[in-house]
C-alpha cells in the first residue's frame, strides 16, 4: 500500500517535471478556427497552414532556440464559443499568440478577452475594417486593399463598366459594413440608391432561387454587377444556382469578396467562367515565393493525409497566416522574448518575401499589412486568373475614409 | 522697301512647298480609304447596317497571330478576322476563348489535350512549364464569344448555326454583320435562315435608317431583350423610335413580370417538395405513431451521407452519372437501419412518455452527430450533381428552371405516392394503421404490435433517408445538416394536422410558397421568422392543423 502510495507520488513527479521540462522548452502557440459548422468549410485549411508554418518553423530550429507547440482548439462558427476558447488558450494553456477567427463576428467576440488579458491575435482574413486593437494584428485586407478597388475596377472600361449594384451578403457585422462604406463609395461616384440593391441571408441559407431571381430581374436594366460578401458554405449552393440558371459573367459578374480557390473546390466552376474575386493573392500567380509555398502545402497535405489530398489547394487567407505566423516568429527573434509588448513593439516594419510575389511589410503604426490588390476571374478549373493588380503594396486604411466621422480618427 | 514684298513673297513660297510636302508625306503614312496595307481599324465604328467600307481581309497569319495575343492590338484583330468572314480563324478564336492558347513564338494551342501549332494546326512539342497562357477577361470574352458565334453562323450542323444566331442575338456587335448577311445569302435550312433574319434585324437597331430600327426594335420585344433596349434608349432621337421603344421596354417589363411571379411560385414549390421529403418520415413516426423523434434530422443526415458513400464508391467508374440510382436504396436502407436501432434500444421502451421520449430521441441526435463526425470529419463533404441534373430547362425566355429541382419536385412527388401506397392499399399499411388507431384490439386481434411498431419506425426513418439524399443535391452535406430541417420538419407535421398525409403534403406546399412569396419582399431573414409566428399563431388558433383527424388518435392524444 505505502509502496504503491509512494510509486504513484514519484510518477507525479516525474510527470510534473516533464510537463515542466517540456514548458520550458516550447513556446505555445493557439491556433483559433472553425473546424466543425458552416465556416470549417473556410477555416479548416487556416487550421492546417498554420500547423505547416509551425512544423516548417520548428525544422528550421524554432525560435529562440525553441520548438513551437500548436495547441488547436475548434470553436465550432459558435461565437460566444470563440471568447471562451480564446480565454482558455490564453490563461489556461498560455500560449504566446493566437492565430485565429474567419468571420468578423467571431473577431469582435475574442477582441474583449485579448484586451483585457493582453494577448496577441493574429487575424488573417479580409474584413471591414473600423476596428483597430493593439492586441490584433491584422494580416488580411482592409476594405481599400480589397472591396474599393475591386469596385473601381468594375466599373471601368476593362471591368464591364458596371453602373448598377447588386450587394448581396451574410447577414452579420462584415457584410453590413462593408456595403454601408460601399455605398458611400458609390454615393461619391455618382451612383444613386435606386441603382443600388442590398440583400442579406442567414448563415448556412442554402436556398438561393429567389435571389438569384432578383439579381436577373434587377441585372435587366443592364450593366449590373454583383458584390457578393457571403460568407462560408452557403457559397456552395449560391455557386451552384447561378450555374444551374445559367446566369453568365459576361452579362452580370458576381465579384466576391470571400470566396477563394478553398470555397470553389468540389464545385463545377465551368458554368462560373468570368465570375470574380478579389484578393491579395492567388494561388495562380507565379513566382518562385509562390512555388516553394504550394510545393510546401502539397508535401504537407500528402505527408499528414489530409482529406482531400491532391485536390487541397492555397488560397489569399492561406497566405496571410503564413505570412503573419513567420512575421510573429521574426518579431519574437527581434525582441528577443516572446512577452506580448516587447514581440507588439518588434512587429511594427517587418518585412517578409510573400507567395503573392511581393515583399510585405507590417505598417509601422496601424497594425496592417501592404498588400497588392489582385483581381482575378473564375477559370474553368477551380482556379483564378489575375486581370489586374496593383503594382506595389498599399497601405490600409483602417477607418474607411466613406464612413463619416472616421476623418477625425487618429490612427495612433 | 521694295525688298520687302519679295521677301514675303518668297516666304510664302517656301511655306507653301513645305506644306504640300508634310501632306504628300502624311499621304503615305495614313493612306485614306482602304489600301492594301490598311489593317481594320477600332471595332464598332461602323454603326450603319451598310456593311463596313470594304477592309482587305485581315485572314489568319503569324502577325494576326502575334496581334491576337497581344492585349494592345487584340480587340481590332477579333474585329477585322470576324469581319473578313475567315472561317479558318474559329478554332484559334475558340481556343483563346477557352484559354486554350500560350504565347509563343510560335503561338501554341491546346486541342484535345495535345499542343499544336496555332497557325498550322501541326502537332508540336514545347515544355509545359515555361508556356505562358493567354488570358482574357470579360469584356474580351463577351467579344470573343460573338465573334465564334459569328463564323459559327457559316459552318458546322444547322443546330449550332441556330444556336450561333440566338448568341447574336443576345450579344450583338456591328462588326459581326458581314459574317451574318453572308450566311443568309446562302442559309438553305429555313429555321435557321428564319433565326438569322432575326439576327440582322436585331443588328439593325443602330442603323441610320429609322424604319430599320423600328423593325429592330420589334424583333428585340420579341426576344425580351431589355437590355439592349434600354442602351437604345439613351442614345435614341427619333420621336417614332422612341414611342416604340417605351412601349417595347414596357411590354418586356410586362413579360418579365409574369416570368418572375412564376419563377417564384415554382421556387415555393421546390422549397416545398424538400419540406415535404424531409418531414414525410416525420408524418409516419410523428404523426402516426406519435413518437416526437428528435433525431429525425439526423436520419436525414444518414441519407445524405449514404448518399455521399455511394457517390465515392462509383467514382471513377464510367456510370458515374447514374449513381443516384444506386444512392437511393442504399440511403433508404442505411436511415431504416438506423431507425430500427434507434426504436429497439430507445424508442420501444419509453412509448406513452413523450416528454422522455424527446429527451432521449435528443440525446440520441447528439450521438449520430458525433459518430458522424468521428467517423467522416466535421467538415461538409462534396457531394456532387450528376450531368444529368446541372444545368436548366429554359421555360420562358427569362425563366430558367434548374433540372436539380425539377428532378427533386418529381421524386418527392414519386415518394408521397409510394407513401400513399404503403399505407393504404399493403397490409403492412393496414396493420400500421390499425395498430396506431387501436392498439389494444389490435393485439387483440393477434397483431404483432412490437414488431409493427418496429417496422413502422424503420420505414419512416427510411423515407427520411430518401430526403437526405435528395436534399444532398441542393445544400452542404455535413454532421449538422439534419438540425437545419429538424424545426421545419415538425413545423410541417403540426401545422398539416398530425396523421394526415394529404395535410401534410399541403402544408409543406404552402409553407414553402409563403415563405419564397415573403423572401423578395421581407429579406430571407424576415421571412423564416414571419413564417414561424404565422405558424405559432395558427397551432394557437387551431391546434388540430390544417386536416384534423377524428377518432382515437386525436383523442388519445
Amino acid at each position: 500500500m505505502n509502496r504503491s502510495l509512494g510509486l504513484a507520488a514519484l510518477a507525479c513527479a516525474v510527470t510534473l517535471a516533464a510537463g515542466n521540462a517540456r514548458a520550458e522548452e516550447t513556446i505555445k502557440v493557439g491556433i483559433l478556427h472553425s473546424l466543425s459548422g458552416t465556416m470549417a468549410i473556410s477555416e479548416t485549411s487556416l487550421k492546417d497552414t498554420a500547423l505547416m508554418t509551425i512544423d516548417e518553423i520548428n525544422a528550421s530550429g524554432g525560435v529562440l532556440g525553441r520548438k513551437l507547440e500548436p495547441v488547436v482548439v475548434d470553436p465550432a462558427s459558435n461565437w460566444p464559443l470563440f471568447a471562451e476558447k480564446a480565454r482558455q488558450l490564453l490563461t489556461k494553456d498560455k500560449v504566446a499568440v493566437v492565430f485565429g477567427c474567419w468571420t468578423s463576428v467571431s473577431r469582435k467576440s475574442v477582441l474583449p478577452v485579448f484586451e483585457e488579458l493582453n494577448g496577441l491575435l493574429f487575424y488573417p482574413v479580409q474584413y471591414e475594417g473600423e476596428e483597430l486593437s493593439k492586441n490584433v494584428f491584422y494580416t488580411g485586407a482592409a476594405p481599400n486593399q480589397q472591396a474599393i478597388p475591386a469596385v473601381e475596377y468594375l466599373m471601368s472600361k476593362e471591368g464591364g463598366g458596371a453602373t448598377r449594384f447588386f450587394l448581396l451578403g451574410t447577414d452579420y457585422v462584415y457584410p453590413r459594413t462593408t456595403n454601408k462604406i460601399l455605398r458611400a463609395f458609390l454615393h461619391s461616384k455618382g451612383v444613386t440608391d435606386k441603382d443600388i440593391q442590398e440583400i442579406y441571408t442567414p448563415f448556412g441559407h442554402s436556398d438561393y432561387q429567389t435571389i438569384v431571381g432578383q439579381i436577373k430581374a434587377f441585372g435587366a436594366g443592364g450593366h449590373t454587377a454583383v458584390i457578393s460578401t457571403i460568407n462560408g458554405d452557403s457559397n456552395v449552393p449560391f455557386y451552384k444556382e447561378l450555374g444551374n440558371q445559367g446566369l453568365k459573367a459576361t452579362d452580370i459578374p458576381v465579384v466576391a469578396f470571400s470566396v477563394g480557390e478553398e470555397e470553389l473546390r468540389g464545385i463545377d466552376t465551368k458554368p462560373l467562367v468570368g465570375h470574380l474575386a478579389a484578393w491579395n493573392y492567388f494561388m495562380s500567380v507565379k513566382n518562385p515565393a509562390n512555388t516553394a509555398f504550394i510545393k510546401k502545402w502539397k508535401e504537407y497535405v500528402k505527408k499528414n493525409g489530409l482529406p482531400g489530398g491532391e485536390s487541397r489547394v492555397t488560397n489569399d487567407p492561406m497566405e496571410a497566416t503564413y505570412v503573419g505566423m513567420h512575421m510573429w516568429a521574426q518579431a519574437v527573434k527581434k525582441a528577443g522574448t516572446t512577452k506580448v509588448d516587447a514581440v507588439r513593439s518588434a512587429m511594427s516594419g517587418q518585412t517578409f518575401a510573400a507567395p503573392s510575389g511581393f515583399t510585405l511589410k507590417m505598417d509601422e503604426t496601424n497594425h496592417h499589412l501592404w498588400k497588392p490588390v489582385m483581381i482575378g476571374e473564375v477559370q474553368g478549373n477551380g482556379q483564378f486568373s489575375v486581370v489586374w493588380k496593383t503594382g506595389k503594396p498599399v497601405r490600409a486604411q483602417p477607418w474607411s475614409p466613406f464612413i463619416p466621422g472616421n476623418e477625425k480618427r487618429a490612427e495612433r | 522697301m521694295r525688298s520687302v514684298p519679295n521677301a514675303e513673297g518668297r516666304r510664302l513660297l517656301i511655306l507653301f512647298v513645305l506644306l504640300t510636302m508634310v501632306t504628300a508625306r502624311a499621304d503615305e503614312a495614313f493612306p485614306r480609304g482602304p489600301g492594301p496595307t490598311s489593317i481594320a481599324g477600332p471595332a464598332g465604328q461602323a454603326p450603319d447596317v451598310a456593311p463596313p467600307a470594304p477592309r482587305l481581309a485581315t485572314t489568319l497569319d503569324a502577325a494576326t497571330l502575334d496581334r491576337l495575343v497581344d492585349p494592345d492590338t487584340r480587340d481590332e484583330t477579333i474585329a477585322s478576322l470576324v469581319e473578313a468572314t475567315d472561317v479558318r480563324a474559329l478554332p484559334v478564336l475558340r481556343a483563346l476563348l477557352e484559354g486554350n492558347l500560350y504565347r509563343g513564338p510560335p503561338v501554341f494551342m491546346e486541342q484535345q489535350g495535345t499542343l499544336q501549332d496555332a497557325l498550322t494546326g501541326a502537332p508540336a512539342q514545347a515544355d509545359r512549364d515555361q508556356l505562358e497562357q493567354v488570358t482574357i477577361n470579360n469584356r474580351v470574352r463577351k467579344m470573343l464569344e460573338r465573334a465564334v458565334a459569328a463564323l459559327s453562323v457559316l459552318e458546322g450542323p444547322p443546330g449550332e448555326r441556330l444556336a450561333a444566331a440566338r448568341v447574336l442575338q443576345e450579344n450583338p456587335g456591328p462588326e459581326v454583320l458581314p459574317a451574318v448577311q453572308k450566311a443568309l445569302a446562302r442559309e438553305r435550312d429555313p429555321q435557321v435562315k428564319k433565326g438569322l433574319q432575326a439576327t440582322a434585324a436585331m443588328l439593325a437597331l443602330a442603323s441610320a435608317d429609322a424604319a430599320q430600327r423600328l423593325a429592330a426594335v420589334e424583333e428585340l420585344r420579341k426576344a425580351h431583350a431589355k437590355r439592349q433596349l434600354m442602351q437604345r434608349l439613351e442614345v435614341e432621337r427619333d420621336p417614332q423610335v422612341l414611342t416604340a421603344l417605351y412601349d417595347a421596354v414596357r411590354n418586356v417589363d410586362l413579360a418579365l413580370q409574369r416570368a418572375a411571379t412564376v419563377g417564384l411560385l415554382f421556387s415555393g414549390l421546390s422549397l416545398g417538395s424538400i419540406l415535404l421529403l424531409a418531414a414525410l418520415g416525420l408524418a409516419i413516426t410523428f404523426g402516426l405513431m406519435g413518437v416526437i423523434n428528435m433525431a429525425h434530422g439526423e436520419l436525414l443526415m444518414v441519407g445524405a451521407y449514404a448518399t455521399w458513400l455511394v457517390q465515392a464508391a462509383f467514382r471513377g467508374s464510367r456510370h458515374f452519372d447514374w449513381y443516384l440510382l444506386a444512392a437511393l436504396p442504399a440511403s433508404f436502407v442505411a436511415a431504416a437501419l438506423v431507425g430500427a436501432l434507434l426504436e429497439i434500444t430507445v424508442v420501444r421502451k419509453l412509448y406513452g412518455r413523450p416528454l422522455e421520449t424527446l429527451l432521449a430521441t435528443w440525446g440520441a441526435s447528439l450521438l449520430i452527430i458525433q459518430a458522424v463526425r468521428v467517423a467522416f470529419g466535421a467538415q461538409n463533404v462534396e457531394v456532387s450533381n450528376p450531368g444529368w441534373m446541372s444545368g436548366g430547362v429554359t421555360l420562358l425566355p427569362d425563366l430558367v428552371l434548374p433540372w436539380n429541382r425539377i428532378m427533386i419536385l418529381a421524386f418527392s412527388a414519386s415518394v408521397l405516392f409510394g407513401v400513399w401506397l404503403l399505407l393504404r392499399h399493403t397490409r403492412l399499411g393496414l396493420l400500421v394503421r390499425a395498430v396506431t388507431q387501436d392498439r389494444q384490439r389490435a393485439a387483440g386481434l393477434g397483431v404483432r404490435t412490437p414488431r409493427v411498431d418496429l417496422l413502422a419506425f424503420a420505414i419512416g426513418s427510411g423515407i427520411a433517408g430518401l430526403g437526405g439524399c435528395a436534399l444532398s443535391q441542393i445544400g452542404n452535406v455535413g454532421p449538422e445538416l439534419g438540425q437545419g430541417f429538424i424545426v421545419d420538419s415538425f413545423m410541417v407535421v403540426v401545422l398539416g394536422g398530425v396523421g394526415q398525409l394529404a395535410g401534410t403534403t399541403i402544408a409543406a406546399a404552402s409553407l414553402g410558397v409563403v415563405n419564397k412569396l415573403l423572401e423578395p419582399w421581407a429579406g430571407a431573414v424576415m421571412a423564416k421568422i414571419a413564417v414561424l409566428l404565422f405558424v405559432i399563431v395558427f397551432i394557437q388558433r387551431r391546434p388540430q392543423g390544417l386536416f384534423a383527424l377524428r377518432g382515437r388518435a386525436l383523442e388519445e392524444g
